[in-house]
């Protein structure tokens, strides 16, 4: 027996290329982008994400025949707030360093358009196990982006990954800066954040022509 | 002066785009015609205005820790902080809804232009980034907290615009196949926050740069010094003349 049917493990797997929020729906890229400066970030970041989508696309589904339609948009802002909270909350309790370099990013999760859109467009009208999945799909498709811009932008920003020092030492010369190589620092300002993300989309959209827009 | 600063600071050297990248979903978005980017950006300006005020009166007299001592002094030590998120959102979604009704009854010819954008505001990062960033920054007074909102709007606008103008433009170069439409607009953006960047040096209160240098060249050091304490110096006079 499978876990998932087809239709359940296409949810999970279109987000992640030929679907995914960032590159091709384009939404969520406001909290996105800030924060990838080094892989760390990016990736509690990505994880706050999941759990905030897959939670809250459950609740919102759970609650879709009661919700009157007239103030949805308030609900789910509060239903997400909630999650957020619950999510800063425990980041400041058992990462402090890391939430203080969050800062408002944690908080910008609730405007964050994929969780928004997502309720709107599935949640609101499926059950809440395939709700669950649809929001687990979307939110791993933003993470993989996320995680994506900030592994290039650590690496060749500062020539670490979580900190360690994979190229050698930059000061002392070790590894590959013996032979000359220098850090890029303009990897780790905010432009190129943006120049990354283009990039993926140049390399995702001529794998796959269908993607192109005229 | 104070305000002027932060007014030029929200608008240049903070803008809400290119330095903190809020509110990308809807600049994306709505960024193909010039004329609805006005919209949009006027929309942006006025709820920026009326929320960042209003959230900071919620946080100085419920929100930070202390502030309930306007009950009495059993109420002093209470720190809701951690309710910010949810009474920020609450307070923006309700004030969308509500500009929406009244600009909706007053004047039908504002709400055909703002109107159809102001439910896409409630979900703008923009706003809800305002607030957090007024509270997370200690801004002082109810002024300074009303010009900040309007300061980061237009910062926010002249952004939309500017992209607005060069996406019409770009219809007639020969972009790559791939990179049409949003790879170009996300590269375009890029390119803009780099030339935004060159603001970061325009204002003196930067302190951050001032250490920076100190730690560069020695010789510079005292330079560096010399010219804080005449600011120093000057702003002394100033507040006395004020007074």
């Amino acid at each position: 027996m499978r876990l998932l049917s087809k239709k359940d493990s296409k949810l999970i797997m279109d987000p992640l290329a030929d679907n995914n929020p960032i590159t091709i729906q384009v939404l969520g890229i406001c909290s996105a982008l800030a924060i990838t400066a080094q892989l760390k970030p990016s990736i509690v970041m990505a994880v706050s994400v999941i759990f905030v989508m897959g939670a809250g696309n459950v609740v919102i589904s759970l609650m879709r025949n009661i919700i009157p339609s007239k103030i949805r948009i308030i609900v789910q802002l509060v239903v997400v707030a909630t999650l957020v909270i619950i999510v800063d909350q425990v980041l400041k309790a058992y990462a402090y360093s890391l939430s203080k370099e969050l800062s408002v990013f944690i908080g910008l999760i609730i405007t964050n358009c994929i969780i928004m859109g997502r309720f709107e467009a599935f949640a609101l009208a499926n059950g809440p196990w395939r709700s669950f999945l649809d929001g687990i799909g979307n939110a791993l498709g933003y993470g993989v982006i996320l995680i994506i811009v900030g592994f290039f932008r650590e690496l060749l920003g500062s020539g670490t990954l979580f900190g360690f020092k994979v190229l050698g030492d930059s000061v002392e010369k070790t590894g590959l800066y013996a032979i000359g190589y220098e850090n890029n620092g303009f990897m780790v300002l905010p432009p190129m954040a943006l120049i990354v993300v283009g990039i993926i989309i140049w390399v995702q959209r001529s794998r796959n022509k269908e993607l192109i827009e005229d | 002066m104070e305000h002027l600063e932060l007014f030029f600071k929200s608008i240049f050297v903070d803008n809400m785009v290119f330095a903190y990248f809020l509110g990308m979903c809807s600049y994306l978005a709505v960024s193909k015609k010039v004329a609805t980017a006005v919209g949009l950006g006027a929309a942006v300006i006025f709820v920026l205005a009326i929320t960042v005020p209003l959230n900071w009166l919620l946080d100085q007299y419920l929100l930070q820790e202390g502030a309930l001592s306007w009950l009495g002094p059993e109420y002093a030590d209470y720190d809701l902080s951690f309710l910010s998120f949810i009474m920020f959102i609450a307070t923006i979604a309700t004030m969308v809804q509500l500009v929406e009704i009244i600009v909706e009854k007053f004047s039908p010819g504002l709400y055909n232009s703002l109107g159809i954008f102001l439910p896409l505001i409630a979900v703008n990062c923009a706003i809800l980034g305002g607030s957090l960033f007024m509270q997370s920054r200690e801004i002082e007074t109810l002024g300074l907290a009303l010009n900040y909102g309007i300061g980061s709007g237009i910062g926010w606008f002249l952004a939309i615009i500017a992209i607005a103008a060069i996406r019409e433009k770009i219809r007639y170069s020969n972009v790559p196949a791939p990179l049409r439409g949003l790879g170009i607009t996300f590269i375009i953006t890029g390119l803009m926050a780099i030339g935004f960047m060159s603001f970061g040096g325009m204002l003196t209160g930067g302190d951050e740069v001032a250490e920076d240098n100190v730690q560069t060249v020695d010789g510079m050091v005292t330079a560096q010094k010399e010219h804080k304490i005449t600011d120093l110096v000057i702003e002394e006079i100033n507040d006395t003349d004020n007074k």
